[in-house]
Formats: structure tokens, sequence, C-alpha cells
């Protein structure tokens, strides 16, 4: 069942000295997820980690982890592994050795070790690397040793922080692919820290984004990317514009909006965030690829506005632009696929940008 | 740069570099010279090759005493020095307690502090304590001296140590105790190994503590400098300083082939992992 929780946070608190590293924090990760724990650096995660792993003790409120408290219960005695950010790999062990560290703890015959130790080789890719030194494995090894190394304790959960951070950036796209199909292979828990958003993105069934001690939002990778909760949230993630905006009233068929740089506007109720109040509006947010240059006369958009280009950035198959909208505040960033026969627009050019109401995001 | 000027430099630094090494080296190879020579005068020119010299050493019995009672001390003092250097290097690496950097301070203080003081303070205090002499009281004053340059060189093993090793132990289930066995203890060996040999030679030719604190047994120093006022005991002293020379330089090579023989293992540089070679 995928909706059992397996770690609980509640109201969990940490202080060192006098100084609040974590606010309080509420959380319920369910058996077989992929969680991650996403924000900049200081905002908390990494001890958030350490606490479920039992590297740190909570100040106050409770750890729940496959219903049992882990109130007093040390790292060695928690059913949860991790995977260190240095990889922490005993240097003067074999691969093999490192992966049959823990095991040597079970009650295990010297047969039944090895056969384990190959099944956790063979599942990070790397049979027959047994006998290797640690020393002569590369970066990308060393970490498929130290996942091997935390499987084949057959945790309920796998902590991993930021296990891809010292990866140069070919290999580290392609173990986030092949992490998210190893997790998904043998349905164990992951929880993952990283400061980078795109790898949050790819990799996560849920992402819970922290600011200095809190969970700001907890949602899927799409729900965090279409409706942030709030600016931060918005703009930690991918890239926003953002733009004033006044509430003109509000009905059945919505919540009209007037925006300097757009026009004006009707937000359809399913796109109106529970609770929010007409008059509390003060800005929107709208996406770069929400927006679209409308090149020739035949180009259609549900609305439109005008423009003039201030900049271009091309990265190959896209092109970023910045519009100054209408005149009116800072420009937008608009993204567009370079399509075929699609030439990158010079500065300077006046443009026509098309826009959508339900692209656009309310902030308080 | 002119072509002439790098070579010409370069040969005034190789005689000043063969003179320094004449001068630190030239006083020990008389050691064995003279060890050798059968005239019972220390003096050019050698008069005759004999192994005379190293048959008296071995029939006299007081050396033999003094041998084994420096063993006894230099041995005591290297595995009580570094006991307690690996404990105070560790907190110093691993912990931040208030008064640390004070504390480690005064741990270090010994190391420049003149030995004739330490000997004499030490004197005076074990004489108010009404302790009698003995190989106890030396084993003591030399664990003072020694544990500064265990701490020294434990400390830059135990910096080494990169902590979320010893986090990924206990994570994988093992004990504190499981975890300093099967994961500190082997990777700072070598820097164990290194402090265990400097403090054993460094309480072995230790003379000043050991001639104001030892009672009725001399330490080999001791014993040696009794014998000096002795012109016929030189040559057989040449031999011992001989054989000492010997023993101290295959001592030094087999722990720096240790040494690097493990570093090489653990697949760090040797000259970054704490080398005293």
């Amino acid at each position: 069942m995928q909706d059992k929780p397996i770690i609980e946070l509640r109201d969990v608190i940490k202080r060192f000295g006098s100084v609040q590293a974590l606010n309080g924090i509420n959380a319920t990760i369910r058996e077989g997820e992929f969680f991650s724990l996403l924000g900049p650096s200081g905002c908390g995660k990494t001890t958030l980690l350490r606490m479920i792993a039992g590297f740190e003790d909570p100040t106050d409120g409770a750890i729940v982890i496959d219903g049992k408290s882990m109130q007093g219960i040390p790292a060695n005695r928690r059913p949860t592994n991790m995977v260190f950010q240095s990889y922490a790999i005993f240097p003067h062990l074999s691969v093999a050795e490192n992966v049959a560290y823990g095991l040597k703890k079970k009650k295990l015959s010297k047969a039944e070790i090895a056969a384990e130790v190959d099944k956790a080789l063979s599942m990070v890719d790397l049979a027959g690397y047994g006998r290797r030194a640690a020393h002569e494995l590369s970066g990308g090894q060393r970490q498929r040793v130290a996942l091997a190394r935390a499987l084949v304790m057959r945790p309920k959960v796998v902590l991993l922080d930021e296990p891809l951070s010292a990866l140069d950036k070919k290999l580290r796209e392609q173990m986030q692919v092949e992490l998210r199909q190893l997790q998904q292979s043998i349905g164990i828990t992951f929880i993952l820290v990283t400061h980078d958003q795109e790898e949050a993105l790819i990799m996560s069934d849920r992402i819970a984004v922290m600011f200095e001690g809190n969970i700001a939002q907890i949602d899927t990778p799409e729900g965090l990317y279409r409706r942030p909760v709030s600016k931060r949230v918005a703009s930690f993630i991918g890239v926003m514009n953002f733009l004033d905006a006044t509430a003109t009233g509000q009905d059945g068929t919505g919540l009209s909006l007037d925006i300097p740089a757009l026009g004006k506007v009707t937000v359809p109720p399913s796109h109106v965030p529970e609770g929010m109040a007409a008059a509390s509006v003060q800005s929107i947010g709208v996406r770069p690829e929400m927006l679209t240059i409308l090149f020739d006369g035949k180009d259609k958009a549900e609305s439109e506005t005008t423009g003039k280009v201030t900049g271009t950035s091309y990265y190959g198959d896209m092109t970023y632009y910045t519009v100054a909208l209408n005149g009116v505040g800072a420009p937008v960033t608009v993204s567009m696929r370079n399509t075929a026969g699609r030439s990158v627009l010079p500065v300077g050019s006046p443009v026509r940008v098309g826009w959508g109401a339900e692209s656009i995001v309310l902030f308080e | 740069m002119r072509p002439g000027h790098n070579s010409k430099r370069f040969s005034w630094l190789t005689i000043y570099a063969v003179g320094y090494m004449l001068f630190l080296y030239a006083p020990v190879i008389l050691l064995p010279l003279f060890a050798f020579n059968s005239s019972t005068i220390i003096a050019f020119p050698l008069s005759g090759f004999t192994t005379e010299w190293f048959t008296v050493l071995l029939n006299n019995a007081a050396l033999g005493e003094s041998v084994e009672n420096s063993l006894i001390v230099a041995v005591s003092t290297a595995i009580l020095s570094t006991l307690l250097g690996a404990c105070a290097a560790r907190a110093s690496a691993r912990y931040r307690f208030p008064g640390q950097r004070g504390m480690i301070a005064f741990i270090m203080l010994p190391l420049v502090l003149p030995e004739i003081i330490v000997a004499v303070a030490l004197l005076v205090l074990l004489m108010q304590l009404g302790l009698s002499l003995s190989l106890w009281t030396v084993i003591g004053g030399h664990t003072l001296i020694c544990v500064p340059y265990s701490i020294a060189i434990l400390s830059s093993a135990f910096h080494g140590l990169d902590r979320s090793l010893e986090e990924a132990s206990f994570d994988l289930g093992e004990t504190s105790w499981g975890t300093f066995k099967r994961v500190t203890f082997p990777l700072v060996l070598p820097g164990v190994i290194s402090s265990l040999l400097i403090c054993f030679t460094i309480s072995l030719d230790e003379f000043i503590i050991a001639f104001f604190l030892t009672g009725t047994d001399a330490t080999l120093p001791v014993y040696i400098w009794s014998q000096l006022r002795f012109p016929t005991k030189l040559p057989s002293i040449m031999a011992l300083g001989t054989i000492l020379l010997a023993l101290s330089v295959i001592l030094l090579i087999l722990a720096e082939w240790f040494r690097q023989r493990s570093a090489k293992r653990q697949g760090v540089e040797a000259s970054a992992a704490g080398g005293f070679l």
C-alpha cells in the first residue's frame, strides 16, 4: 500500500545553543516514496536528515519511524541507512568488505554474506568489483558502493545527503535517472537532501521545500512548479516572472484582476487557492514558458499584449528573451523553443506577447 | 636569466649541502670507527681492527641491567604517552569544549620548558610527597615530556580522519567500541606507530630527567655517563654507541616502511599521512 506512513515528524524542533535550526517541523513520509528535502544551504534540511538517522537528537517533538518513536534510539538501532555526501567509503577495506560491513553484525554465514554482497553489488551495476580497493574507484563508483552498502542492510528508509553533489554534470544527470529507477524497482523509501531544485524535480515523488528551519510547502514536483504557495517558493523552483496586480472583484466566474503589464483578466475559481481573499492579492506570477512571442500576424493566443525585446540568451534548443511589457514594470523573461524556421529576434524588436488566464499564479 | 647563472648557483648549493651533511654525520661516523679500533686511546691514527670491545660489553652485568631498565622505561613511556596522547588528540580533533585551546596549550608546554627545570621541579615534588625514587618516577617524568610529541603526531592522524566514516560505521549497526576497533583504530594506526616509536626513542636517550629521578636503577644514558669517568671504558662505550646507532636506523627504516605501506593501502599520498621521515 502506497499511503501507509513510514516516517512521521511531529513538531520537531532543534536548537543549537541559542540558534534555532528547526522551528517545529510536521511532515508525513509515505512508504515506498521518493521524498526530497529541498532548500538553500543553512535551511535545516541536513539537520533534519541527521535527526531521522539518529546522529542528532531533536530538542523537542517526535520522530516516528514505522510506528515506533525513535526517542532515545541511537543510529545503530534504527531501520535507516545513510549515503553520506562524502560517501564515507572505508579506505582500508575492499569494495566487498565495505558492503559486508554492516552484515557482520547480523547472524549470517560467510556464504550468505557473500551472496548478499554480490546481490547488492549487481543491483548498483558493480558486479565483479568486490575485490577492488576503495581508492581504485571513480567518484560515480564510490557513490554506488555507498548505496550498495546501505541497501544490503534492507533498511526501511534510505537517507541520501546530497549524494550527487560531488559528481560532474553528465554523470550527475545519469545517476539521477538510475537512482530513481533503482528506488522504484526495489520500492524502499528514499529521503534525499538536495539544494538543486532540478534534481529534486527529476527524482522525487514529493518534495518539501524548506527555508530557515521551516517547511514552506510539501507537494509533488508538478504541484510545486505550477502552484507554489509563496513568491519565495516560486522563485526557488525554476524561473518565475512577478507582476504587480490588483483585484477588482470576485464572483462565481472567478477572480478579476487588473495587471498593468498584461491587461485585465478573470482567473477561474479552480486556479484561486482555497481561502485566498480577493483583497489580499498583491501580485501574480507567470512562468517564462507560459508566455509566447507571437511571431507572425497569424499566431493567436487567448490574450495578448505588446512589448519590446531588451535582451536575448541563446541556449541552443531554447532562446530566453527579456521583454519590457507595455513599458510597465521590470522586463519579464519569455522562453521560446527554437523550432525550424524561427530565428532569434534582435534586441529592440517590437513583439506581441501571448498569455492565458490559466497560467497565472496568485500571490498575497 | 643568463645560462651560466643557474649552474653556478647549483654548484655552490652542492658544496653547501655536502659540507652540511659532513658536519651532521662525521661525528656519528667516528663512533663505529673507534669501536673497532684496537687501541684503548680514542685518537688517530687507528692502530688495528678488533671486536674485543663488543665482547667486553657482553660480559658487563651492570650494563645489561641498565639496558633492561632503559627498555622497561622506554616501552612503558611509549605506551603511556601514546595512550594519553591519543585521548587528547581525539578530543581536540572531535569536540569543542570551553577552555579547549588553553588546555591543549598547557599540555604542550613541556615541549618548550627547559628539561632541567622540569627535572628539578619533579624531584622537589616527589621529595615533598615522600615518594621514593624508582623506575616508575622516571617513567612518570618521561611520559610528561613525551605526551606533547605524541599529541602533535596523533592530532594530524585524527584531524585527517573523516568524521562521516565513524558515523557510517555507527549507521551500519556497529557499536561505539566496534567502530573504534574496525574503523578508527586501523585508520590512525600509522600515527600510533609513529608516536610509539618517537616516544620510545626520546625516552631511551633522555638523560636529565632520568639522572634526577632515577634511584638505584640507572638507565642506559645514566650508566654511560657514569662510565665516562674511566678512560679505559671509553672504547666499549663507543661499541655500545655503535649498536644503538644501528638499532635506531633499523627501527626508523622499519617504521617508515610500515607507514608508507599502510598509507598506500589506504590510497593516501604517503607524504600527506603525517610521516616524520
